[in-house]
């Protein structure tokens, strides 16, 4: 009865070949439903335990720095009009306008047809341009129309494009189309970085957000990204943690890393901060740049700036002084 | 390589607690010096500091408090209607809330646990234990045995270092609740959170008597136990100082509880959620530093999910925060005595020189104080002492199994039965491993979880009775058929 234990291994590249698991629907579905599954109490837990961590003084003040520079700004709306978009790209490359020390934010993240009014603002300051494709934020049209959308905002000029998977298929198991549209995406991209967007409040399960995690990075996908901002629950530090096991694990089986972006209902700098220790203490070091994590937010750049401002002058300022996008 | 985000030290502050260079006992409501005891040092062990005198009681003090608390029974407590025993526990209860933050503070001073641990465990499941005591007391009568149960009399207490309030709830609130008054001894190194209860008690103007606190070491403890005036003797701690218990009890009349040691076997199948599971591991073992007597300190792992487990465990033990227990980030705090460092430290030396592999993540240790590393041993048999006996540390031993039944197989295999922790993502084998598994608790999918409504014990030598719950009013009633 007695068995003894190899002695530890180091993990090896099991996954070099992916080709053999994204062939059809079945062995697909075999990969994914043969993931390890996520226990929703424990990781709610986890997630609970890390934001319980207290980050102080020297450690905030740098966190605060590092989040402004993961910041994806992000405008949305059916009502964004050129004057904002300008405004905001203003606001990328100087969020203090009363402070020249405060680092440039990662991305402005816009509709495709705000695009060349931010590649015109934002010029080759090195600040990304990211566009919103495939019929963001439903997915509801046809491949054509999600690629045609997709090539487009990248002829326009953005560098990064946030897709939207097809939740629908997903759900009902078709992982092989939904795949299928991602690698087709990718390739639309062309050199553009491609963030995909899982919508994890429609997946509602942890299990779902891990397949649906391996599924984009298995297509090939730089970034998965929680929602687009447009569902109820957005991001939330569970799911994050959930897609950072899934980056840390894919990481270790296939060589490639891939980035993490929680979008939506990240609004103040204790929120932005809980995310960071996430990612401190699940998937490490090396997550810890905007190359590698991105927070798709709006209104948390202003509580960045003040908790900022409030570290160096040691008192809160109002927000009037910072400017409204 | 130093990491990129370096967390600043957040530490919580001391100035909340007000400690008086010496404590008397509290004996009949009011603090008293001792008749025949003498005083001695209880320090931090985080950094050895001397943080109060107190009082080792003698057998006349012992004398007195367990007078004062036949006194309080015979005249007050047992006469109170019982609504309004409830109504003392929910003021202390509501108390214990209050002064919350002063009581995390003292408990992670005196015993080395981390502030985390103190402020989100302990001192919120304290008073949880009294509210839901408190609750019990005037609904006895439906409890399950018989209408108008009656209390004991006098219980003798005496209580573990690792959680030294929550031992005390588990103790105090079940005895009050049920009309018993309580004369209670906590451990030695760690009396400073029972001291501060008895003011709690004076606060909330329990009739005096109802509690009364003589600390001391081991010869007070023994001087409590055999006192004859003593109706119930319920004891947490070691499995010899339990049997030592058990034989001086023998032939009295008196009914006693016993929640001795263990040496839990967390049990990791290959359909387990992984991530989950080593968040489960590393609370088994090292939540309060491994000093927990259903720590889950034998990690069974099927042979087929062995390296991945492995694998994932080490490089989460490498993210333990180990240092001062009053920072806010930290996740393992000081051992508690010098004594259990040697006995942890002795241990571990078998643990090696009997063949077994020993890892433990790089970790700095303070200068001052007492502490341990995380540490994992691995290629461990059943035959090996540290798969056997009780470590009471942050030593985790690591086994593996093929089937499901050489799991339960391994898992009983002990003198001890206190815990087990199951972790598979079938309902129906943990339902089978439930009903095969010889423990007081087994948790499924996660460990070290705690509840005033569930009820925890043992089987075999980690001892006899069950405290917490509906079960737990049994200990201090009489439920005998001669009424």
């Amino acid at each position: 009865m007695t068995t003894t234990a190899p002695p530890p291994v180091e993990p090896a590249s099991a996954l070099s070949d992916t080709a053999s698991i994204t062939a059809s629907d079945a062995s697909l579905r075999r990969f994914l439903h043969g993931l390890p599954g996520v226990d929703q109490v424990g990781a709610e837990a986890r997630a609970a335990t890390l934001a319980t961590r207290s980050i102080k003084t020297s450690a905030k003040a740098w966190a605060i720095e590092l989040a402004i520079t993961m910041i994806d700004l992000t405008t949305l709306e059916g009502q964004d009009t050129p004057g904002k978009v300008r405004a905001l790209c203003a606001k990328a490359l100087r969020p203090d306008p009363s402070d020249q020390t405060v680092p440039r934010v990662a991305a402005i993240c816009v509709y495709p047809d705000m695009v060349p009014v931010a590649v015109d603002a934002l010029g080759d300051s090195g600040v990304h341009v990211a566009s919103v494709a495939t019929a963001f934020p439903s997915g509801r049209a046809s491949l054509a129309v999600k690629l045609s959308d997709t090539r487009e905002a990248v002829a326009a000029g953005a560098d990064e494009i946030d897709m939207v998977i097809d939740r629908g298929a997903f759900l009902s198991g078709r992982y092989q189309d939904v795949f299928d549209e991602i690698v087709a995406v990718r390739e639309a991209c062309g050199d553009a970085h491609l963030k995909v967007i899982l919508e994890t409040g429609e997946l509602v399960t942890y299990d779902n957000v891990r397949r649906a995690s391996w599924l984009a990075m298995l297509a090939g996908g730089d970034f998965i990204k929680t929602s687009t901002g447009k569902i109820a629950p957005a991001a939330t530090l569970p799911v994050t943690l959930v897609m950072l096991e899934a980056v840390r694990d894919f990481r270790t089986a296939t060589g490639r890393q891939v980035g993490v972006k929680p979008a939506g209902g990240i609004r103040t700098t204790k929120d932005a901060i809980k995310y960071l220790v996430l990612v401190n203490e699940t998937a490490g070091d090396d997550w810890l740049d905007p190359d590698w994590f991105r927070l798709g937010a709006s209104s948390l750049l202003n509580d960045l700036l003040m908790q900022r401002s409030k570290m160096a002058t040691g008192r809160y300022s109002g927000p009037d002084y910072f400017t409204l996008d | 390589m130093p990491k990129k985000f370096d967390y600043a030290p957040a530490p919580e502050s001391r100035a909340i607690v007000d400690l008086q260079p010496s404590y008397g006992l509290f004996i009949n409501g009011e603090f008293v010096d001792p008749v025949d005891g003498h005083a001695f040092k209880t320090v931090s062990p985080a950094t050895e500091e001397v943080l109060a005198e107190v009082t080792e009681a003698g057998q006349e003090d012992v004398d007195r408090a367990v007078a004062a608390a036949r006194r309080a029974y015979d005249k007050v407590w047992s006469k109170l209607p019982a609504r309004e025993r409830g109504k003392y526990l929910f003021r202390i209860a509501r108390i214990l809330q209050e002064r919350a933050r002063e009581l995390a503070v003292l408990e992670s001073l005196d015993n080395g646990k981390p502030i985390r641990e103190s402020r989100d465990v302990d001192i919120p499941l304290v008073a949880a234990w009294f509210f839901h005591y408190a609750g019990w007391a005037d609904k006895l009568d439906h409890a399950g045995y018989g209408s108008n149960p009656r209390p004991l009399g006098v219980a003798g207490q005496v209580i573990p270092w690792n959680f030294p309030l929550l031992m005390l709830a588990w103790k105090v609130a079940p005895a009050l609740a049920c009309g018993n008054t309580v004369v209670l001894k906590p451990a030695e190194t760690t009396p400073l959170t029972a001291l501060l209860f008895a003011e709690i008690c004076q606060q909330a103007d329990l009739p005096p008597g109802v509690v009364n606190i003589v600390t001391g070491a081991g010869d007070t403890g023994r001087a409590l136990v055999e006192h004859a005036d003593v109706d119930k003797v319920a004891f947490t701690g070691s499995t010899d100082v339990g049997k030592m218990i058990a034989r001086s009890t023998a032939g009295t009349r008196k009914k006693v509880t016993l929640e001795l040691g263990g040496k839990a076997a967390n049990i990791v199948f290959d359909d387990a959620p992984v991530d989950q599971a080593v968040e489960g591991i590393v609370n088994g073992i090292f939540f309060n530093q491994g000093h927990v007597c259903c720590a889950g300190s034998r990690l069974l792992v099927q042979e087929n999910a062995y390296d991945e487990v492995m694998t994932s465990l080490k490089r989460r033990l490498g993210t333990l925060r180990l240092g001062d227990p009053l920072d806010k980030n930290t996740d393992i705090g000081a051992i508690n005595s010098s004594e259990q460092l040697a006995r942890i430290r002795e241990l571990s030396e078998v643990g090696e020189s009997e063949g077994a592999a020993r890892w433990s993540p790089p970790c700095e240790l303070p200068d001052k104080g007492f502490w341990f590393p995380p540490t994992v041993f691995t290629g461990v048999s059943q035959a090996h002492r540290i798969a056997r006996e009780e470590i009471f540390g942050p030593v985790l031993s690591v086994l593996t199994f093929r089937t499901p039944a050489e799991a339960v197989e391994k898992a009983n295999n002990t003198p001890y039965g206190l815990s087990a922790g199951v972790w598979t993502d079938k309902g129906s084998r943990i339902l089978w491993m439930a009903g095969q598994l010889r423990a007081g608790v087994v948790w499924a999918n996660t460990f070290n979880r705690f509840d005033p409504s569930s009820p925890f014990g043992g089987y075999k030598e980690s001892g006899y009775g069950r405290e917490g719950g509906r079960h737990g009013l049994e200990a201090y009633l009489d439920v005998g058929v001669s009424r």
